[in-house]
């Protein structure tokens, strides 16, 4: 009696965590994904992929609200593809920045029959699960993968809309020497991101002048760095850079303090986040950070998406405009090509080049964003404060507004503004 | 010579913090043989308790010394996870006393899975940065640096570990504790109320999850839905290191899993002339752990018993 209570009470825990685990993100596919001609409206599912649980949820929410975003427009302006009227969903999927979940996510996003896919948010994960698009024939923009290796394996559908790491890891390596560093320390947290980042780095920051006279790891999950930094302490560098995110950067440099280390601090995009601020508190004055892209309030479309994007889903936390973006340039090459299958629409989003809010968006041969700016960042009281930006594509007459998601008439008067 | 104090004092802070953890794994293995993996997850919502209770606080704009915000914290967060311990025990734990072993197991992970979503539900994705209300000034000692917060996390981390031997050797209830850990079913027949003297059990080892949760937090200014997953995991392997069942045990192989992360993480590259870096930092706390549980299978304090039926 009391056994046959224990059974169904586990069988019943057990099946509400599935039930749970299955209902987190996506809710069932519909079943008239191929609906037949005569119908009126069709649905085309694009994917968005990136970490929505566990130390990165925050980043890979951000992403997903911004190809939210974009689809629901799209979706409210009624557009026509191949005669029918086209309904956008977006496919939800968790890939927990790990690697070996996003292929099985990626494998999800082929089943699920997706006409492209945003993301994944990690370069790690990024890489691994592009082959499987490649192979499936299914286009991929990833908002925030900055590792160079994604786009040098040759696949036709993998395209960023962001400066990769080896430009930003030059600018960043050139930019400590700038600021007198003689002495460097270098840490990463072993993943294709941060240790690609952190390598480029090195090299630009050696070719310079200066010297590395020490090298750390730890890993992507970690918040106690006192033993690397109590190491670094002791080869008395005049900087440190980490190549990482947010969720490390923040608590590393409020340890470096509390170790009494004077030493300047650098990072990437990783930590270049409202949620850094707030953990690395008072000790975060100083840092500088790079991101790929323009400040957000030097963006053709910046204050405009800003707006609308936090009346829905609050403060951005970094990738969002580019996420946004991608999900754009995906659907208007769609419609361009009047086709929603990625072999014919292929050829559109390479030729592609329009005005996003984070920038012109148009891509080489690689499916590189080409003349991505990177931009240096201070914190100054409390504040992320632009610094300087490097790069980016020269001065051109404005785009045409109606190739613009953004509201128009705006964003084409403050983009010639800048630079 | 600084720089070999600075990590063991690093070492010894990570390691009172970890030894508080694995005194709940502990605790609840000695009595019921059942490894708790929620147990981490009661660290996280002692933590983010703790964190909401000091961020009300400071936004009513009661004008009230940084310390005694953070102990106001703790008093909400102690009885709260006691609670919660007790309602987990009572929900996912009591019905399956009787259940093969595997099954509580697996509920406890489940337990874990569940307790981490509904966090994620109720705090967000957001990380939460704890106000910097103790001052951190440092210390210094011989060359290295200790701030007042690590004194205070050794102290109290020291002064409860005593009060629990205290309780477990010298006190009626840590008698009855010892009596149902050795055998529940002699223990009831002599009187000892078992279920009571379970419940008493994991209240206990939740109240020391929810000070270690604010201490976590409080030390690295930082409190998330995801972090009582890596801590959880360590503190069962600083359990398991110095013998699982055993109090003093949970006690000596935190502060040993702390120093030899520290010191592992410090000195692997130069040893080994940069051929192994700092990432290996886990690779050598994992190693003694498996060289204990191959020479030493019961830990280092615990005494071997035999295989209850």
């Amino acid at each position: 009696m009391n056994r046959r209570h224990v059974l169904g009470a586990a069988s019943g825990l057990a099946l509400a965590l599935m039930l749970s685990g299955c209902g987190k993100e996506t809710p069932p596919p519909a079943p008239k994904a191929e609906a037949p001609k005569p119908a009126p409206e069709i649905v085309v599912k694009i994917g968005s992929v990136a970490p929505l649980t566990g130390p990165q949820a925050h980043l890979g929410k951000d992403n997903d609200n911004g190809a939210r975003l974009a689809v629901e427009e799209m979706n409210a302006k009624g557009l026509m593809i191949g005669g029918a009227k086209v309904r956008f969903e977006l496919v939800s999927e968790d890939d927990q920045a790990d690697p070996k979940t996003g292929t099985i996510v990626a494998q999800k996003m082929i089943d699920a029959k997706v006409a492209g896919v945003i993301g994944h948010l990690n370069s790690g994960t990024t890489i691994p699960a592009s082959k499987i698009y490649n192979d499936a024939g299914v286009v991929q923009i990833s908002p925030s993968a900055t590792n160079p290796k994604y786009t040098e394996q040759g696949y036709k559908g993998a395209f960023r809309v962001m400066a990769n790491d080896v430009q930003q890891g030059k600018v960043l390596g050139e930019y400590a020497v700038k600021l007198g560093a003689r002495k460097i320390a270098v840490i990463d947290d072993r993943t294709a991101y941060g240790q690609g980042l952190a390598d480029e780095f090195e090299k630009a920051a050696k070719a310079a002048g200066a010297s590395v006279v020490g090298r750390e790891y730890t890993n992507d999950k970690s918040t106690d760095f006192r033993a690397i930094l109590t190491s670094i302490k002791g080869k008395k560098p005049d900087l440190v850079f980490y190549g990482g995110m947010d969720a490390q950067a923040g608590p590393m440099v409020a340890q470096l303090k509390s170790l009494g280390v004077k030493a300047k601090f650098l990072s990437g995009d990783g930590a270049q986040s409202q949620e850094f601020l707030k953990l690395a508190g008072p000790a975060a004055d100083g840092v500088v950070a790079s991101s790929p892209g323009l400040p957000l309030e030097k963006m053709p479309g910046g204050k405009a998406f800003a707006d609308k994007f936090s009346a829905k889903y609050g403060r951005i936390q970094i990738y969002a405009p580019y996420a946004y973006d991608a999900t754009i340039t995906l659907i208007e090459a769609m419609q361009r090509a009047n086709s929603t299958d990625p072999a014919k629409y292929l050829p559109e989003v390479a030729k592609t080049s329009r005005q996003g809010v984070s920038g012109p968006v148009a891509f080489d041969e690689k499916g590189d964003l080409k003349n991505g700016p990177i931009t240096l960042y201070q914190v100054k009281d409390g504040k992320w404060d632009a610094l300087e930006t490097i790069g980016g594509p020269a001065p051109a007459a404005p785009p045409p507004p109606d190739q613009s998601a953004a509201p128009t008439g705006k964003p084409a008067a403050a983009a010639p503004e800048k630079k | 010579m600084d720089i070999f104090l600075q990590q063991l004092i690093n070492g010894l802070v990570l390691g009172a913090i970890y030894a508080l953890v694995a005194l709940g794994y502990t605790m609840v293995y000695g009595i019921l043989g059942l490894i708790n993996f929620a147990h981490g997850e009661v660290v996280m919502i002692g933590a983010m308790v703790a964190l909401s209770v000091i961020q009300l606080l400071l936004g009513s704009g009661v004008a009230l010394p940084g310390p005694l915000i953070v102990a106001l914290g703790l008093l909400v967060a102690i009885p709260t996870c006691m609670l919660l311990g007790f309602s987990i025990e009572r929900v996912a734990y009591r019905p399956l006393r009787h259940a093969p072993r595997l099954t509580p197991l697996i509920t406890a992970i489940g337990m874990s899975i569940l307790l981490q979503n509904v966090a994620m539900i109720i705090w967000g994705r957001q990380y939460i940065s704890f106000p910097a209300l103790i001052p951190a000034t440092p210390h210094q000692v011989g060359g290295a640096t200790i701030t007042d917060l690590q004194i205070f996390i050794v102290l109290l981390a020291a002064a409860i570990m005593a009060g629990l031997l205290y309780l477990v050797h010298r006190t009626r209830l840590g008698r009855a504790m010892r009596a149902t850990s050795q055998n529940p079913e002699i223990a009831g027949l002599m009187g000892v109320n078992i279920n009571t003297v379970i419940s008493i059990t994991f209240v206990i080892g939740s109240g020391l999850a929810a000070v270690a949760g604010v201490m976590v937090s409080a030390y690295y200014g930082i409190g998330h839905y995801f972090m009582g997953f890596t801590l959880g995991l360590k503190a069962f392997t600083a359990a398991v290191l110095g013998g699982i069942g055993n109090i003093g045990g949970a006690m000596l192989g935190g502060l040993l899993l702390g120093v030899i992360e520290s010191l592992g993480a410090g000195y692997i590259g130069p040893l080994t002339g940069g051929f192994l870096g700092s990432h290996y930092q886990d690779v050598f706390a994992f190693l003694v752990l498996i060289l204990v549980l191959v020479f030493r299978p019961s830990g280092l304090l615990g005494e071997r018993v035999a295989e209850r039926a």
